[in-house]
């Protein structure tokens, strides 16, 4: 069964087309990673998938569920992480992760909390006010907030930005594990590419609003003659705006 | 509401419990202006009814009754946008709206919340209405509970319209939070009566349920009679524009949704 199911995706602002008719699915208990420069419409799928954001056109099904119709149920059973996105500054982190254990119905939430807590190592920070965390700190915090109703889909956007490369670390090894405990599914958009090499199963490239490639980081790489999946992500970025990806041709954009 | 939707909305109104908890300052704003308008008003009131006995004294009664009684649909409209607000100037609203709150859930928490900043800002300054000018509002008789929904149910069918407008414009429109309900005030016939104003003005007046109330609070004052008319009219406006303003949000929040404005809504 799918946990994503995306067809004929489009969002349109005025003349802008952020997202342009973008059709994935995502297997239940994998993790696939939606890649592209700055512009290319990840974060905008991204808020579509959460029913932040109505489609101009397509469906999505989230676990189920028609998020057109019924994204209540499936949000129940969600969540999201954002550095762009905040927990109230003045509130403690045990409030602000006792709120969201009231707001999705987690059962013993303290207990979820201090579980949290210990394998997050954030039990000296829980009663220090979110907005007093250091960015590595707020990360963390805002991983908790993403994982205190165990959601069964992960939507994660940029889980590791601005994070030093031993707190990126635990944090990546942390979803690992929580993914392999779990069966969790998890959408991940970044910009680092060791982070989506290590992590995810399959990558979706997008470029101006298109998935312009697929596959798992080893067969893009192997497709495209590079080595890491960075020069993969720079020959799709650079192509010129009329380069496809139906057919890849070794050491550059698919032609 | 079940269960699940009631511990929802005991979230969203912790976490508002929570930040007053935490921030004194906030906590003394609330009842920093009712009880400053209160003094104001209530020694000029004092000052007048000293100089002159009879309908000066009963005047002065019915402009202490009038600045406590718009004090609670102030800081009812006011208890609602600025819960918003706190929510908007965290950057909170893209987690709350990615978990299964229902908008009418976050509604009911923002006027429950409402409910209890306005206790929390007005009944200092009726306590201190009664220690210092013993004007106590509770003789105006059980009657002061209908006024006191009226008022409510407008204050919140504004913030609503507030919220609506923060939705459209972002912070950008916070003063709103502060200013909607302000203006109003000469038309709502808090201090004098409707016939003050000019004919042309009636009609607006007449049209918000405020009027209604503080006219019936004047009969009850000056005449010792309930006028249920004019209750019956603010309630009936409320409920009008009451619906309207639903609808306002439930557009305003469906046209955030289409231009992404929850992720990313600020300045």
């Amino acid at each position: 069964m799918d946990a994503i199911s995306v067809e004929g995706l489009t969002k349109r602002y005025g003349d802008t087309l952020a997202v342009d008719d973008i059709c994935f699915a995502v297997p239940a208990g994998r993790t696939v990673g939606l890649l592209g420069g700055n512009g290319a419409g990840k974060t905008t799928t991204i808020a579509m998938l959460l029913g932040l954001l109505i489609p101009t056109k397509g469906r999505i099904t989230c676990l189920g569920h028609d998020m057109a119709t019924d994204r209540f149920a499936a949000l129940a059973r969600m969540n999201f992480s954002s550095p762009y996105v905040s927990l109230p500054a003045k509130l403690s982190v045990a409030e602000n992760l006792r709120v969201y254990g009231h707001l999705y119905g987690v059962p013993d939430a303290e207990r979820r909390i201090a579980e949290l807590a210990g394998e997050l190592d954030l039990a000296a920070l829980l009663r220090r006010p979110a907005g007093q965390l250091s960015a590595g700190q707020k990360t963390r915090v805002a991983l908790a907030k993403a994982l205190i109703n165990r959601p069964d889909l992960l939507l994660l956007d940029e889980p590791t930005a601005s994070l030093d490369p031993d707190i990126g670390d635990l944090v990546r090894s942390w979803l690992e594990r929580y993914r392999a405990v779990s069966g969790c599914t998890i959408l991940l958009a970044s910009h680092n590419m060791g982070e989506v090499e290590r992590l995810c199963d399959e990558v979706l490239m997008m470029r101006r609003g298109r998935i312009v490639d697929r596959g798992s980081p080893a067969g893009l790489r192997a497709r495209y003659g590079r080595e890491d999946l960075e020069d993969v992500f720079l020959d799709i970025a650079r192509a010129p705006a009329s380069a496809s990806a139906s057919a890849p041709a070794p050491g550059g954009v698919p032609a | 509401m079940n269960a699940a939707a009631a511990r929802r909305v005991w979230g969203l109104i912790y976490r508002h419990l929570a930040l007053y908890r935490r921030s004194w300052p906030r906590l003394i704003e609330l009842a920093y202006w009712p009880i400053l308008q209160m003094c104001i008003w209530g020694f000029t009131a004092q000052f007048l009814a000293g100089r002159h006995a009879g309908a000066v004294t009963l005047a002065a009664g019915t402009l202490l009754g009038g600045v406590l009684l718009w004090e609670v649909a102030l800081r009812s409209q006011m208890g609602v946008a600025v819960s918003f607000l706190e929510e908007l100037w965290s950057r909170n609203l893209g987690h709350l709206f990615v978990s299964p709150v229902r908008p009418r859930e976050l509604v009911a928490a923002l006027i429950l919340v409402a409910c209890l900043r306005m206790a929390a800002g007005v009944l200092p300054a009726i306590l201190l209405a009664w220690a210092l000018y013993a004007f106590n509002l509770f003789t105006l008789g059980p009657v002061l509970v209908i006024f006191f929904a009226n008022l409510m149910l407008m204050g919140w069918w504004v913030s609503l319209a507030v919220v609506s407008m923060l939705l459209r414009h972002g912070a950008g429109a916070e003063a709103l939070a502060w200013s909607v309900l302000f203006g109003l005030t000469p038309l709502s016939a808090v201090f004098y009566p409707v016939s003050v104003l000019p004919a042309a003005v009636r009609p607006l007046s007449l049209a918000l349920p405020s009027t209604h109330v503080f006219e019936g609070m004047r009969a009850v004052m000056g005449a010792g009679v309930v006028r249920w008319d004019q209750m019956g009219w603010a309630f009936g406006l409320n409920l009008l524009w009451g619906a309207a303003a639903l609808l306002l949000f439930a557009r305003q929040f469906r046209a955030a949704r289409r231009r992404g404005a929850l992720l990313n809504v600020g300045e």
